[in-house]
């Protein structure tokens, strides 16, 4: 016998609320997804830190090198005397104020990848739109671009001596060239049938540099300064330690040398949440500004 | 008004090197003002090539294109080009896309957003403005694309396989599309494929390209009236001329496949 189909459920489909349904439905399984990717990292910190605190609780190691976190996180109160704007980034003898040390590393990190983003973008458009250009400086470029920022710290702070002008000078190296040479080779695979169909609609080559060619790389050039990001983070960093003497890197640097243990944990605890942070901004950048990337790309 | 010429056209590839291959010889072709040609041929014939020198995309070795006259140089706003793949810009909405040509010549905004939101509705796509390329499906795009082409008022559109990446029965809805908006425009259409129906469907007049080396093999007139129905005695007799003419080309360019291969790996 053949199964009866209930006629009501064929004949009236209610698309309308059917469709309410489907959004309502996608947004709770965004909701959840995001619940559980939360949860998830709560667990594995929560796991972490319980080790080393149990660790330090039975004295299985030397809480004067490794503090256990609520030692070294409970120094935040300790910043609270130091906050005072008047202070600047500069060091109170044997310690730092953090937040100060936060916005000194983040102004140099920005500056740095600013500058960096608009002369690699520049030179990349140069070197491909002006053949001579190109060939003069792409092989040098490419030459230096292995060259780790972290090797051009002493350059830096012979030529422009101890501040912040060294430490976006590192910023700004890092991402330079490797950028350069992205946005030459993000303009050479730029589809050639976007190309035609601007030219076919009368573009100059001005109109198809501005029309087609900046907005068809600028994605590209945004996940590669995302993976820059990181390198240029971990240089100012460095920088910072060696001889700029303030921001993030040196007060972990010049905690180390006081023997603030808690102070360098701090400091580190800090420099990942920030590095993260700024990470999870630009990821949200991404994926809002460049949105038909992501629905193009797979 | 419309009319293009092709003179004593040949086109090498690879040009003074060992793997130098003719790819058209000597084509003569006139296209009337007001005319639906439609030029089939088998894979490799060149037929896109010439399509692109007519647009202006790609130079002829030797031998002369001529739009109204004028010998044709570069590409030009006069001659509209819609390709195979949708090529609307995926970072433009639809109307900004559909505009593209008149942002270019620097109309202003409002101007051109009324002039796209016409031609939007010429092609059914009125509610999808704001859309964005990716929202739409492969037929929706190249309506889009009719719609850019005919925003800029050209009277010749030119058209490489456009359907061709559609399933069959967008592909069908789309021809009768084509010719709603060409009847009685006045507008000359060069339309390349390599599907016999739909050339006959189409067509005023069919060339048929040879194998590689391209050449005019036959010129037909589709004395028809439109609509015209696929399975009608007429429309068998066309299409049975046409197998017969392209039979032996195929089987041609298939034994020279090895070598046009070999070409195309030489070159990368």
């Amino acid at each position: 016998m053949k199964t009866q189909i209930p006629l009501a459920a064929i004949d009236q489909p209610d698309l309308h609320s059917q469709a309410k349904r489907r959004r309502k439905n996608s947004r709770v399984k965004t909701l959840k997804h995001y619940g559980e990717k939360l949860g998830w990292l709560v667990a594995s910190l929560t796991t972490f830190v319980l080790i080393w605190e149990s660790l330090a609780f039975f004295n299985l190691i030397d809480t004067a090198i490794l503090p256990p976190p609520h030692q070294f996180l409970g120094e935040v109160t300790n910043q609270e005397q130091f906050f005072d704007r008047q202070l600047g980034a500069t060091r109170v003898g044997g310690n730092f104020v953090a937040l100060t040390a936060i916005s000194a590393t983040l102004k140099r990190v920005f500056a740095g990848i600013f500058f960096g983003f608009i002369a690699a973008f520049s030179c990349g458009l140069f070197a491909s739109y002006f053949r001579l250009f190109g060939k003069l400086t792409l092989p040098t470029i490419t030459l230096l671009a292995p060259i780790s920022a972290t090797a051009w710290i002493p350059l830096a702070i012979l030529l422009f001596g101890v501040g912040d002008s060294p430490a976006i000078f590192i910023v700004f190296i890092g991402i330079f060239f490797s950028l350069t040479l992205a946005t030459v080779d993000c303009i050479k695979n730029v589809d050639q049938l976007y190309i035609n169909t601007g030219l076919v609609l009368g573009a100059s080559r001005w109109q198809i540099m501005r029309f087609i060619v900046v907005p068809a790389i600028i994605p590209s050039l945004f996940v590669v300064l995302r993976i820059n990001f990181f390198a240029a983070w971990a240089s100012v960093l460095a920088a910072e330690m060696v001889g700029v003497n303030t921001g993030l890197g040196a007060m972990v640097m010049v905690a180390r040398q006081m023997f603030n243990v808690k102070l360098m944990f701090l400091g580190m605890t800090l420099i990942g949440l920030v590095g993260y942070t700024i990470d999870v901004c630009f990821a949200q950048v991404q994926n809002r500004v460049l949105w038909w990337k992501a629905a193009t790309k797979i | 008004m419309g009319e293009i010429l092709v003179r004593d056209v040949s086109k090498v590839w690879g040009i003074d090197t060992p793997e130098e291959v003719l790819t058209l010889d000597r084509v003569n072709l006139t296209v009337r003002p007001g005319e639906f040609l439609v030029i089939i041929g088998p894979s490799g014939c060149g037929k896109s090539t010439l399509l692109n020198m007519m647009a202006g995309l790609d130079t002829p070795t030797s031998g002369l294109v001529l739009h109204n006259g004028q010998t044709v140089v570069g590409p030009s706003p006069e001659r509209s080009m819609i390709f195979q793949q949708p090529s609307l810009l995926p970072w433009q909405s639809l109307i900004d896309n559909v505009a593209f040509g008149l942002t270019l010549k620097g109309m202003g905004r409002r101007e051109r957003y009324q002039r796209a939101q016409e031609f939007l509705s010429q092609v059914g796509l009125q509610g999808f403005a704001r859309k964005y390329p990716h929202q739409l499906s492969g037929g929706m795009q190249q309506r889009a694309s009719i719609a850019r082409a005919l925003c800029l008022g050209t009277d010749i559109l030119l058209m490489d396989e456009p359907f061709a990446a559609l399933d069959v029965q967008t592909r069908f809805k789309m021809q009768e599309f084509l010719l709603d908006i060409w009847k009685g425009s006045g507008k000359t259409v060069v339309f390349v494929t390599h599907h016999i129906d739909e050339a006959i469907f189409l067509a005023d007049r069919v060339v048929i390209l040879t194998s590689r080396p391209g050449r005019i093999l036959d010129t037909v007139d589709i004395d028809m009236s439109r609509p015209r129905d696929v399975a009608s005695s007429s429309f068998d007799h066309h299409r049975s001329l046409f197998i017969d003419h392209l039979r032996s080309e195929v089987t041609k360019a298939f034994e020279q496949q090895e070598l046009v291969e070999m070409f195309d790996t030489s070159i990368k």
